[in-house]
């Protein structure tokens, strides 16, 4: 298929369109048997006009999906260690400390100390469990917000949210970045028995992989003996 | 520019004659597939027979008490490293669907997986996630749903900040969402919607190129035009989702590739177009197109004709609504530098993918059917003769063309007397000779317009003995009534 040189040039060049020619229709044209109209066509979703295109993106697919899901293999550093004040772990893989960094130091809060996955949970928390004015307000109207994206719901207590959570949108029971404070009034920094015994859960059991409640700063990890540098699981509670 | 992401190629234990023959089994089976409308499938996203080849390279099947083991090494081992061996060797395990089956059937196996998910040992995380995913990739759906615990914390993280994790929550999400409707239906008041709209706006393109991947089959569900896209229009996802199409230095193919495939998905199921076009939809796409006919006489790159497929179905479908009447004043829309750029287009399918060209030509036609602009274009560029070149490549082409030229040709006298003389008597001639009804049912119909508005065309036609191509048609219903009459006119005038 040739296509007049010219045609390239005038992709690259200005905006514009042709003159359009003058149009001028004989009624005979469209008379029996003799049927042509011009009109633009649609086709919906399911349409077999789409097959061909539609098998072509699917092969695409599968290629791709099968390419995703294995550990890639990540260039080696030399090992570093995290930088920030109390946290000993190491690596030797950039994007390994990137996703260490942004679990654990990058949405903490400052009062108590805990890790939250987001931005959005994290200042949910800080408003329920550190704002004292939040607590005087939510005597009087609905303060808790549903932690769904999106949904503006608001509720009078923390168990009611939680029920919304549950029955509303699906949301498990026991959903980890919904724990309620145990006792009324805001957490103070180094209240280190209330965070204690929020992170043991109900039953006193340390759990492993439990709800992001990383203590990093006001209790002092076990001395490592000079020389030695090891990885350092940051659980401040374990082994009790 | 255009910039393609980091490959992710992992070595195939196939020559190239074997792999060629695998792609037309798929081809094949991706074709059943999608006449029996199951083209959204766990099964058909993940090549099975490949698979097997690579499988006994790695996993092995584990039993109930290595799972165990695995599990308990992974809660509460000692050291960090061990730890997390004891779940990158349970993630290879769970490449098997036997091990698989075991895994689910173990009390308490899920609920683990989903405590080390949530831990706050960033690396044990991450391999819990990749556990996850193998196991959200099963074609068993009883695997599949025991994943279903898990949704609301991977929707959660999807507002975090580590992009390789959101970039494999946002595939596991993917897997989960093809699974059933059932699990659609706990997705969708679990938010996911939102969820995507606020981690649309990450900046990585690994993480863009995933969402805009979980999207498309979220939007491909069957029940997506009642229960999902309204919402989706709802959100600032579409606004986004044009963003992203943005011609420019920081297009990006395999994303662009996505979030073109969801809009085609939005487009076709008509819930709201006349709100795409207010947020400048057929502009974004315009201006794409434009840039895409740069891109495919720069580069040899595979892939340019993944993206060009929507990006026509979506301006076609576009097209097609009364809203873009209105904004016809629009600059893309009278521009005939869109005409130039379908017809490198279609050059470029002729040779990449032919089978893609009745989607080019689709467009033509939705183009020029009532702009006497576009149809001057296609004359004063000269594209009439290429156009004519593909008359020999299928009966669908050949109609389309043809339809095409009628929409040219019905203008009027001064439109058909730049068609004249030229290849076309000739090319028509050839039409006439297929077999086809509907291809012959077309030439009869352009006949007929130059007939009325050439004068000449009769009288040549005749001399190119005419009337005997038109005879062979005598006998057909469907051609009768017109072949006569056009023997009439061009025996009679």
């Amino acid at each position: 298929m040739q296509l007049p040189p010219a045609l390239h040039a005038r992709l690259a060049g200005a905006p514009g369109s042709a003159e359009p020619l003058p149009v001028e229709r004989d009624p005979a044209a469209r008379t029996a048997p003799f049927r042509f109209a011009p009109r633009p066509v649609r086709f919906p979703r399911e349409h077999d006009f789409f097959e061909e295109g539609d098998v072509q993106r699917h092969l695409y697919l599968q290629d791709v999906l099968m390419q995703v899901g294995g550990a890639p293999e990540r260039p080696r550093v030399p090992e570093f260690t995290c930088q920030v004040a109390g946290c000993c772990q190491v690596f030797d893989a950039l994007e390994d400390y990137e996703h260490h960094y942004h679990t654990l130091h990058r949405n903490v809060c400052s009062f108590c100390k805990r890790a939250f996955p987001s931005g959005h949970l994290l200042d949910t928390h800080i408003l329920e469990w550190h704002d004292s004015l939040f607590q005087i307000l939510a005597e009087r109207q609905d303060m808790y917000q549903c932690l769904v994206e999106g949904c503006t719901e608001k509720f009078r207590t923390s168990r009611d949210r939680k029920e919304h959570l549950v029955m509303r949108h699906l949301y498990p029971a026991d959903f980890r970045f919904d724990k309620p404070r145990k006792s009324r009034g805001p957490v103070m920094p180094g209240a280190a028995e209330q965070v204690l015994a929020e992170a043991l859960g109900d039953d006193g059991v340390p759990s492993e992989g439990d709800a992001m409640e990383v203590c990093s700063e006001h209790v002092e990890p076990p001395p490592v003996p000079a020389g030695e540098r090891r990885a350092y699981s940051h659980r401040c509670l374990a082994r009790i | 520019m255009w910039s393609r992401q980091r490959g992710r190629l992992k070595p195939l234990c196939c020559g190239v004659e074997e792999l060629r023959c695998r792609r037309r089994e798929r081809e094949a089976a991706l074709r059943k597939a999608r006449r029996e409308q199951q083209l959204v499938s766990k099964r058909l996203l993940r090549d099975e027979a490949l698979e097997e080849a690579e499988e006994g390279c790695v996993a092995m099947i584990f039993g109930e008490a290595e799972i165990q083991q695995f599990l308990q090494l992974a809660q509460r081992g000692t050291e960090e490293k061990e730890r997390e061996g004891a779940l990158v060797s349970l993630r290879r395990g769970l490449q098997r669907p036997e091990t698989q089956q075991t895994f689910i059937r173990l009390e308490g196996s899920i609920r683990t997986l989903v405590g080390l998910l949530t831990s706050n040992q960033a690396l044990l995380q991450l391999e819990a996630a990749r556990c996850l995913h193998e196991l959200s990739h099963s074609e068993q759906s009883a695997v599949v749903e025991a994943c279903l615990p898990a949704t609301s914390y991977l929707l959660t993280y999807l507002s975090g900040h580590s992009s390789d994790f959101i970039e494999l929550c946002l595939y596991t999400l993917g897997n989960l969402i093809v699974e059933s409707e059932a699990v659609r239906r706990q997705l969708l008041p679990q938010g996911i919607v939102p969820a995507l709209a606020a981690c649309i706006q990450s900046p990585h393109l690994t993480v863009l190129e995933a969402l805009g991947y979980a999207l498309s089959q979220l939007l491909q569900a069957k029940e997506a035009p009642e229960k999902i896209i309204p919402s989706v229009l709802g959100s600032t996802l579409p606004q986004h989702m044009l963003q992203l199409l943005q011609p420019g230095p920081k297009l990006n193919l395999g994303v662009a590739v996505e979030f073109a495939w969801c809009l085609h998905y939005i487009i076709c199921s008509q819930v709201n177009n006349a709100l795409l076009i207010t947020q400048g939809a057929l502009s974004t796409l315009g201006l794409l197109l434009l840039d895409l006919a740069g891109a495919v006489q720069r580069t040899e790159d595979a892939g340019l004709e993944l993206l060009a497929c929507p990006v026509l179905r979506c301006l076609s479908n576009l097209l097609t609504e009364a809203a873009a009447e209105a904004v016809g004043g629009q600059l893309q829309l009278r521009d005939e530098r869109v005409v130039a750029a379908l017809f490198i287009l279609l050059q470029f399918l002729l040779q990449k993918q032919p089978s893609l060209l009745p989607e080019g030509l689709w467009l033509l036609n939705n183009l020029t059917a009532n702009s006497p602009s576009f149809c001057t274009s296609l004359l004063s560029l000269d594209l009439i003769e290429p156009l004519l070149h593909l008359l020999s490549v299928s009966n669908v082409v050949s109609v389309l063309v043809l339809t095409v030229l009628c929409n040219v040709a019905e203008k009027g006298p001064a439109y058909c007397q730049r068609l004249w003389p030229g290849p076309l008597l000739s090319s028509l001639l050839d039409t006439l000779a297929f077999s086809d009804t509907e291809v012959v049912g077309q030439s009869l119909e352009l006949l007929q317009l130059l007939f009325l508005y050439q004068p000449g065309a009769a009288q040549a036609f005749l001399q190119q003995s005419g009337l005997q191509a038109l005879q062979r048609h005598e006998e057909v219903a469907q051609l009768q009534d017109r072949v006569h009459a056009l023997q009439q006119t061009a025996l009679h005038g």
